[in-house]
């Protein structure tokens, strides 16, 4: 700003003439067919669903034909939803509860083996995914919690830890210390502080750290293909991955087009709703890159 | 997506020794105490979900190990030689490197390009961000599910386009050969990350502080002029973060290719995560041998990331 009246005068916007309205359509028109690329699939995606489709066990015209197929395939769409949402729900609360008091240790304490925690949450990140799940198939299977969706969102939520403990530590941070002593002051101890004056101040962090945990549970496929194996606990997506195994050469793409629109519709929703959460996640975690 | 962290941040005192933080009414054991209370979930999960596996996947490298048997003893080289000499061993690594470098440039020329252009804030510019934001909410399974009735011979509405539009007369088979599917996976791909790297970019953007370019302007820079010599070199903290999480992504492609196309045409788009699963249920039952490819990836995946961290180290002085 070292110049503040020669910016004013830049940045006054020029009056709209006849020869920049035709300037600019070219970049209207270019850009408006960037964002009719990347609507594309989803708008035909859900326009497919409720078309007829060859290959399709629908024979009706317009309608949710396609639904009532995915609704009656095997299990059941009911029970795939139910499995997606309980995984997906569970992931959340254990990420959530380990990030918040993990957050609040690694912000506020200093306490012997601190460092090296952290450092061994964070190397989470190097360890690819898949090169774990072999082991943890195999000790889940020990202890009676592979096949089940409890041990499936253990290992969902292990996957989170490394961005949402790095998320909480640095709201907790940002938080000043004298708000919890004040607190303190008043009588309230360590806990009820935590609780009633740092919960409320941590609230977006904690929100964006469940959002991301239950878009990762909820459209995770690697993971439960390797730990699932009763067709009737199968989350979603792999439910609706199978739909493709072909019956006599046909694979019915119109029940595939309505599984996907199932399966993405909650993801839009709820991006839609907490955008600004989303994009302060890429903000705090972009940080220190 | 959920990947989205930083390089460890830590600077504090060695782990051995507890801060000197003076703690009024409160003995530095008690502090010490309340604070494992507070970490503890965390450190189970990292104790029994991380470490233990971690430890495991050593062991059962080394071992003969077979999904239903279990555990048959040592046979150490076995595993890895039996890996090393499996006729997709080299093709893997060959196409998931291939698959990685094509992802790659185009994500960061494409990301980077979309950032610039919907950086300023108008109506017409948000509007635009969130459209090219909205797929990376969907799951990449979602994505790849999406593409696959997008892609079929059946039902593709971009045979009609091409036809429409003259590029072909005939039915375009959009993973029908190598080279398709790979172009054909590419796309999706494209598609999903494309509006997650425009996000990742646009945060370095709006970091680089707006008098940098007042005073570029001023001295009468042009476009490319102040893209080369302000941009680029401003945003290469972001851009090293992209270009880390976009390659550790790329090299461990599975969802994508297991749904697409698994592994087809003719076994050419066999990634490394494939291979792993393919030893491990498919058929082959064999964990071992597994393991001892999740082993020789991790090393390889450890690797690249102290390579790409000691370069932005030194990018950085």
């Amino acid at each position: 700003m070292a110049t503040p009246t020669r910016a004013v005068e830049r940045e006054a916007r020029p009056r709209l003439t006849a020869g920049l309205i035709l300037g600019r359509t070219p970049y209207y028109v270019s850009t408006g067919a960037l964002a009719v690329i990347f609507l594309f699939p989803l708008l035909w995606s859900a326009v497919a669903s409720v078309s007829p489709q060859a290959g399709s066990a629908q024979t009706e015209g317009f309608g949710f034909g396609n639904y009532r197929t995915l609704a009656g395939y095997q299990a059941g769409i009911g029970q795939y939803l139910l499995n997606s949402a309980f995984t997906s729900l569970l992931t959340v609360a254990l990420t959530l509860i380990c990030s918040f008091f993990g957050g609040y240790a690694f912000a506020r304490f200093d306490f012997p083996g601190k460092n090296i925690l952290f450092l061994s949450v964070l190397a989470i990140l190097m360890v690819p995914y898949a090169t774990l799940l072999i082991p943890l198939y195999v000790m889940l299977n020990a202890v009676g919690l592979q096949d089940s969706l409890v041990g499936l969102s253990l290992v969902l939520t292990l996957f989170q830890l490394p961005f949402s403990i790095f998320m909480m530590r640095i709201s907790f941070e940002s938080v000043p210390k004298e708000i919890e002593e004040a607190a303190r002051v008043d009588g309230a101890g360590t806990f009820a502080a935590l609780v009633r004056v740092l919960l409320p101040a941590v609230k977006p962090a904690l929100i964006t750290v469940g959002l991301f945990a239950f878009l990762a549970a909820w459209n995770d496929f690697i993971a439960p293909l390797i730990l699932i194996s009763s067709s009737d606990k199968l989350p979603l997506p792999l439910a609706i991955a199978n739909l493709r195994q072909q019956v006599m050469g046909v694979i019915d793409y119109g029940a595939t087009e309505a599984g996907v629109v199932v399966l993405a519709l909650p993801c839009i929703v709820l991006f839609l709703l907490l955008q600004r959460h989303y994009v302060n996640g890429f903000m705090s975690g972009a940080l220190k890159g | 997506m959920t990947t989205v962290t930083a390089p460890p941040p830590v600077t504090h005192a060695p782990a051995t020794l507890p801060g000197p933080g003076p703690r009024p009414r409160r003995g530095r054991a008690a502090a010490g105490l309340q604070g494992w209370l507070y970490a503890l979930p965390t450190a189970l999960f990292v104790g029994f979900l991380f470490i233990a596996p971690v430890l495991l996947v050593l062991r059962m490298s080394a071992s003969d190990w077979k999904l239903f048997t279990g555990d048959n003893g040592w046979n150490l080289p076995v595993n890895f030689e039996n890996v090393t000499s499996n006729r997709f061993f080299v093709s893997s690594i060959l196409f998931t490197l291939q698959y990685t470098a094509i992802a790659t440039v185009l994500l960061m020329v494409l990301g980077l390009g979309l950032a610039l252009l919907v950086q300023e804030s108008t109506r017409w510019k948000s509007f635009l961000r969130t459209a090219i934001l909205v797929p990376s909410a969907l799951g990449l399974a979602s994505a790849s599910l999406l593409f696959y009735a997008l892609y079929s011979p059946q039902s593709s509405p971009f045979n009609p386009i091409l036809r429409w539009l003259g590029v072909t007369d005939s039915s375009v088979s959009f993973l029908g050969t190598p080279s398709a599917a790979l172009w054909s996976t590419v796309a999706l791909i494209v598609w999903r990350f494309a509006g997650f790297y425009m996000l990742l970019l646009l945060v370095g953007l709006q970091r680089i502080p707006g008098d940098v370019y007042e005073a570029a302007r001023i001295d009468g820079a042009t476009w490319w002029q102040t893209f080369r010599g302000i941009t680029l070199p401003l945003l290469k903290p972001s851009i090293s973060l992209a270009l880390i999480l976009c390659v550790t992504g790329s090299l461990l492609a599975f969802d994508q290719f297991y749904i697409l196309t698994k592994g087809g045409p003719d076994n050419s788009t066999i990634t490394v995560v494939q291979l792993i699963y393919n030893q491990a249920f498919s058929g082959q039952n064999n964990l071992g041998r597994a393991a001892a490819l999740s082993v020789i990836v991790l090393g390889a995946l450890i690797l690249i990331n102290a390579l790409q961290f000691k370069g932005l180290k030194s990018e950085d002085q």
